[in-house]
């Protein structure tokens, strides 16, 4: 098939490949320490790559590279990708490797794919994220560490046992994984409530948002609308086939709940945060020439990213407000030319604070430099089959929902671009300098 | 004269300028702001305001609960009015004072509607004392929010009920510890102390400038807070834990209060020797627990008006106020500021300078000739910077952010980008001329070239320079990153650009700083100089180490003159006395030189070498009295004068030497002020703070007094006492004073 569009309007670039997206598929999202808690990552990974091949039919040897992202690693399994990949039954030829950026780790998974392609290296490449928060792992504190490493290179009866007996009660204090900045030690939550605060960002306003997440996702679970999810047998227990963290509730009900992060008075509650979750996701992202040879009809074209960074503290979260233009004007499009957004919700708070920002033309002056504010979504565009605080939040696997999500939603809509934004934590400078939260745009073009 | 209350009768007629309030449903928001200064005082003006304000609020039926809050960015309330204090006559006037601001705070504490302070920013002396009066307490936890009762600080006690309300809030030994110290309380320990209830995130950008919204997300919060009081739905008795009641029942028993008392008492006496009248007061207020309430605050009122009488607040207030001088640059602004710092030598002071200013933000290049030494010096920043770590001044990450901002080097490689030149290397001139000259090849025409000597003339050191108008002194005290001061040295041909950058730098590196003339010695060490000879003098006589020290402490310097010396280096006294020696002649003898020479030969070179006039051993507490030392001494043994050799004898001989030397300074023009010879010699030798400096002590020990002092000395020890011509003027015109 050629493409019909001008060039302009299909935004392909001279001499730089289109790259489409084939298809994309992912294990219903659980609440962690449901249906899924005995498996380990690799095995939730292992299912969303076997609905892949079982959806594409793709030859098990066709696939050049695969690329996975997650954000907790199971030490045993520091490689998850390639662990999952040699599961799922995929040749054992293809090289595969893991990424980790917090909370865009498949996108960073599915950018590195595209790179790959455009870059001549690879035709086909899957991408994919799991995350697994039924299990943690929870390491000894260092002390012990140190003691039972220690305890490793003695040699004598004698120098076992007085190591044995330095071993004091602290030494036995488990360390374990916080959700938490590195840089600023400030939890997601905590930040998120801070940013609303900032914002002016009441309590009612974020409990709405959040009640349309629960309300749209579950009308698009209920019209048969998820179409990337696939069943996925647990071992040992019954056939999943639906998400299970859909759960629309009432204003009255969600106003009852305490503040999570700030006591007393704070506003962001479990109700309006997206909850830990279980569960992967994988995409096939092949040059368009090879997929139409091939003989699969891609989904959308991948047009164009930005990743953008602000300072850990006090703009963790606003990166959608950065970014939008961004990408926006390297497309040369408008805000008025965009079909379907996809926003990722890590918090109700976060949503609407960005919102707020991209409705300010003082935010804009002060803190971006431009003449004029970056304008808003429009709401019947946005997040209409629900989002991360409804459908569930696996850090790792929640890239690929999104862009799989924007690409079947224009197909159903009939709209011709799509946008994602999605935020991932990770600090690197501290707060006299911006830099160091990172959030991905992806363009998208309806096929 | 003070008479707030008649201030207050006249105050209907005018608008009010300082104290507003608007009504949030049933919540009047009483905002505070002095529009006349950068921070909030309890000002006449502030006071009468208030006053009226609330009769205003508590007459409004529909009013259900108030919240205080102060829309000055980063100031709640700093305390109460200095000059108002200061310009109290009496101590009947301040003691009026002290009534007047009690009688509106047990108003507040006993208001019928529920009263919230909202703070943010700096909370202390008066200004904690109103909060403490409140029923609710909401705090920002930003960096800015600091609660605290400095008034011992300035040899005063909390003069508004604090004495009395915060053992209750905090128990005995915190509040003790509180207004004995008068350190600050950051917020998250405030709220752990129980002195705050509440605490509020400061935000970060949003539809406003941050600190704006943040004082308005404090306010929105204070507003439920009190709504909460109002209809009780908020407590305000907080469960007490099991420790907590624990704790109060023991500290009710007489006996344990008594012991508690005693103890602070002992503490208290062993530590202020008797010199600070502030602490003292400060339990004898609170020691009086079966005394009626009324009575009780009539005696506490007097108490805190005979202490702001007394010359040592008076002092101490004096170091106050100088220090705010001092702490700003009155050179203008540099053309160029300084970005990039190189400093040349990593051993202490240069690691130490290399510290206060990566901390800052400065780029430093800290350069050294030796491997050695660059990895020594790296460790001490590391060390100074990792040791905030390990107070939780600092977070593990904002450390390593301003390592970011050292390197360290051989050569001088990217020199050619650096604003400002410190060297710190070995005293001597020619090794001076010698890197003066090297970096003069490699630095850009804007750079200054800054030394840090502690004796050697800037001027002789700037003869070696192509661009004297360039060439500058910095002299740092050790350790730096502990003490405060900084003495800057102009040359005739330093260029005022150079000297404002030099306090810019000064100041960005959070010093208290005195610009001084240049001369041997400058000022600082030039009066140090001759206090040391005759400390060496002393000990020849036969008085040993400890002695000495005991009878420098017990006048007020906070280290004793034996240990002084050990701490500045032994080689660096007898360095410096020999040159000052020759540049001044007999006036600096004294002490034998040769008795310093010889320790410095048997390498007791002081607190470094772990030898010096006493023995440093690791962790030990008690250090003793270096043996080979004392034999030295009696080798150099002179017999002691029993006309003039009394305790107080020899304190004076030592403390007259160093006064009638920084009087001179100023007589000579080395000094401009004589605040900043007070602050010179408070901040950076140690002098007495409850005598207030060199110059304050003259004004309040009487110029006439001290000369006929230095007369009796001068009749058997020579030059080395003869008052200069200005003291001797003020001695002979009474009126004639340093500070009006």
């Amino acid at each position: 098939m050629v493409m019909p569009w001008a060039l302009e309007m299909t935004l392909a670039r001279p001499n730089v490949k289109n790259i489409v997206l084939v298809e994309g598929v992912r294990t219903p999202f659980l609440l962690s320490g449901t249906t899924y808690s005995d498996l380990m990552p690799h095995d939730l990974a292992r299912a969303a790559l076997q609905g892949l091949l079982h959806r594409t039919a793709i030859p098990k040897d066709v696939v050049d590279y695969i690329i996975y992202g997650t954000v907790i690693q199971e030490v045993k399994t520091s490689n998850v990708a390639r662990e999952a990949a040699l599961g799922a039954g995929f040749s054992d030829k293809i090289p595969s490797h893991t990424v980790t950026m917090a909370c865009i780790s498949s996108n960073q998974a599915m950018t590195s794919a595209v790179g790959l392609i455009a870059a001549g290296q690879c035709d086909a490449v899957v991408a994919g994220g799991v995350e697994f928060m039924s299990d943690v792992p929870i390491r000894h504190s260092r002390k012990m560490r140190k003691t039972m490493l220690s305890l490793n290179k003695a040699k004598t009866l004698g120098q076992r046992l007085s190591l044995l007996g330095s071993i004091r009660l602290a030494h036995l204090s488990p360390e374990l994984p916080a959700v938490a900045e590195f840089s600023t030690s400030e939890t997601m939550g905590h930040s998120a409530d801070r940013l609303a605060a900032a914002f002016g960002v009441s309590r009612v306003e974020q409990d709405e948002f959040a009640l349309r997440s629960h309300s749209l996702a579950k009308k698009a679970q209920d019209a048969g609308l998820l179409q990337d999810v696939i069943s996925f047998k647990v071992p040992g227990r019954d056939i999943v086939s639906q998400d299970n963290g859909i759960r629309p509730s009432s204003m009255e009900q969600m106003a009852k709940l305490k503040p999570a992060f700030i006591k007393p008075h704070g506003t962001v509650t479990a109700a309006n945060s997206s909850f830990l979750t279980d569960g992967a996701s994988a995409v096939l992202i092949m040059s368009e020439e090879k997929a139409l040879a091939m003989g699969y009809k891609p989904k959308a074209y991948l047009r164009d990213f930005v990743y953008v960074s602000q300072d850990p503290k006090d703009q963790l979260l606003l990166g959608p407000t950065y970014g939008t233009p961004k990408v926006l004007e390297r497309a040369g499009l408008t805000m008025s030319d965009i079909d379907v957004f996809e926003f990722h919700e890590a918090f109700a708070g976060q949503i609407m604070a960005n919102l707020k920002a991209m409705d300010s033309d003082w935010f804009a002056q002060t803190y971006m430099g431009r003449k004029s504010k970056v304008g808003t979504p429009p709401m019947d565009k946005f997040n209409l089959w629900g989002g991360s605080l409804s459908l569930g939040h696996p850090f790792g696997a929640t890239g690929c929902r999104l862009v799989t999500t924007v690409a079947h939603r224009l197909q159903k809509e009939g709209g011709q671009y799509g946008l994602v934004a999605a935020c991932a934590a990770g600090g690197q400078v501290s707060d006299t300098h911006p830099g160091g939260v990172f959030w991905l745009i992806v363009l998208l073009k309806n096929k | 004269m003070c008479f707030p209350l008649l201030i207050f009768f006249f105050l209907p007629h005018q608008a009010r300028t300082h104290v507003s309030y608007e009504l949030k449903d049933d919540v009047a928001v009483i905002r505070l702001n002095d529009p006349t200064s950068k921070v909030n005082t309890l000002s006449v003006q502030m006071q009468a305001e208030l006053t009226e304000v609330m009769g205003e609020v508590w007459s409004n039926g529909a009013v259900k609960s108030a919240v205080f809050i102060s829309t000055k960015p980063g100031c709640f309330i700093a305390g109460a009015d200095i000059n108002m204090i200061q310009a109290c006559k009496s101590s009947e006037e301040v003691t009026s004072l002290s009534r007047e601001g009690q009688k509106m705070f047990e108003k507040i504490e006993k208001s019928p509607i529920p009263i919230v302070a909202a703070i943010n920013g700096s909370c202390l002396g008066g200004g904690l004392e109103f909060a403490i009066a409140c029923q609710y307490r909401v705090a920002t936890k930003s960096r800015k929010t600091i609660l605290g009762t400095p008034e011992v600080m300035l040899g005063l006690l909390p003069g508004a009920g604090g004495t009395q309300r915060l053992p209750k809030m905090v128990g005995l030994p915190g509040a003790f510890d509180m207004m004995l110290t008068g350190r600050n309380i950051r917020a998250d320990k405030a709220k752990k102390m129980g002195l705050v209830h509440q605490l509020v995130d400061p935000l970060g950008p949003g539809l406003k400038p941050a600190e704006e919204r943040t004082i308005e997300y404090l306010e929105e919060v204070a507003v439920g807070v009190a709504k909460g009081i109002a209809n009780k739905k908020v407590s305000l008795t907080k469960e007490k834990g099991f420790m907590q009641k624990l704790q109060d029942t023991v500290m009710g028993l007489g006996p344990v209060r008594k012991q508690i008392y005693k103890t602070v008492s002992d503490k208290v006496q062993k530590q202020t020797k008797g010199l600070y009248p502030a602490p003292v007061k400060i339990i004898e207020v609170r020691d009086c627990k079966g005394v009626k309430r009324v009575f009780f605050f009539c005696f506490f009122s007097s108490n805190f008006g005979k202490l702001a009488m007394t010359s040592e607040s008076r002092a101490l207030i004096g170091l106050y106020q100088g220090q705010v001088i001092c702490k700003k640059n009155h050179y203008g602004t540099p053309e160029k500021e300084v970005k990039k710092l190189a400093i040349l030598g990593a051993g202490l002071m240069g690691a130490g300078i290399a510290q206060v200013s990566v901390d800052k933000g400065l780029t430093t290049i800290l350069k050294d000739t030796a491997v050695d030494g660059i990895s020594r010096g790296e460790q001490q920043v590391y060390k100074g910077l990792n040791d905030k770590v390990k107070k939780k001044a600092l977070t593990s990450f904002a450390r390593d952010t301003i390592l970011s901002n050292l390197s360290a080097q051989l050569d001088y490689s990217s020199f050619k980008s650096a604003d400002m030149v410190i060297e710190a290397v070995f005293e001597d001139i020619n090794i001076k001329h010698k890197v003066l000259k090297e970096v003069e090849a490699v630095i850009p025409p804007h750079c200054i070239f800054a030394s840090n000597t502690s004796a050697l003339p800037i001027k002789d050191i700037a003869a070696a320079s192509k661009r004297p108008e360039k060439v500058i002194g910095m002299h740092y005290f050790s350790p730096v990153d502990k003490m405060q001061l900084l003495e800057i040295i102009t040359t005739d041909k330093t260029s005022k650009d150079t000297t404002a950058s030099a306090v810019s730098v000064g100041l960005k590196q959070g010093k208290i700083i005195i610009v001084v003339g240049d001369g041997p010695g400058f000022y600082t060490t030039r009066c140090l100089a001759p206090m040391l000879a005759e400390a060496v003098r002393v000990l020849q006589e036969g008085v040993g180490p400890k002695r000495l020290d005991a009878l420098t402490t017990s006048f007020g310097f906070p280290v004793g003159a034996a240990t002084l010396a050990d701490e500045v280096g032994i080689d660096v006294a007898a360095h410096v006395a020999e040159d000052l020696g020759k540049a001044f002649g007999s006036r600096f003898g004294g002490g034998n030189v040769d008795v310093l020479k010889t320790m410095v030969e048997k390498g007791f070179k002081g607190r470094k070498s772990g030898k010096g006039c006493y023995i440093y051993g690791k962790g030990k507490k008690d250090k003793s009295v270096n043996p080979d030392a004392e034999e030295i001494l009696k080798k150099y043994k002179l017999a002691a004068h029993p006309a003039i050799s009394t305790d107080s004898d020899i304190q004076y001989r030592l403390v007259s030497r160093f006064v009638n030397e920084a009087v001179l300074c100023l007589q000579e023009n080395i000094l401009r002020n004589p605040v900043e010879g007070d602050i010179g010699a408070v901040f950076g030798l140690g002098f007495p703070p409850c005598l207030g400096g060199p110059f304050r002590f003259v004004d309040s020990f009487g110029a006439e007094r001290l000369v006929g002092i230095m007369k009796r000395f001068e009749d058997i020890y020579g030059n080395q006492f003869t008052p200069c011509q200005l003291l001797l003027d003020h001695a002979k015109n009474p009126s004639k004073k340093f500070h009006k």
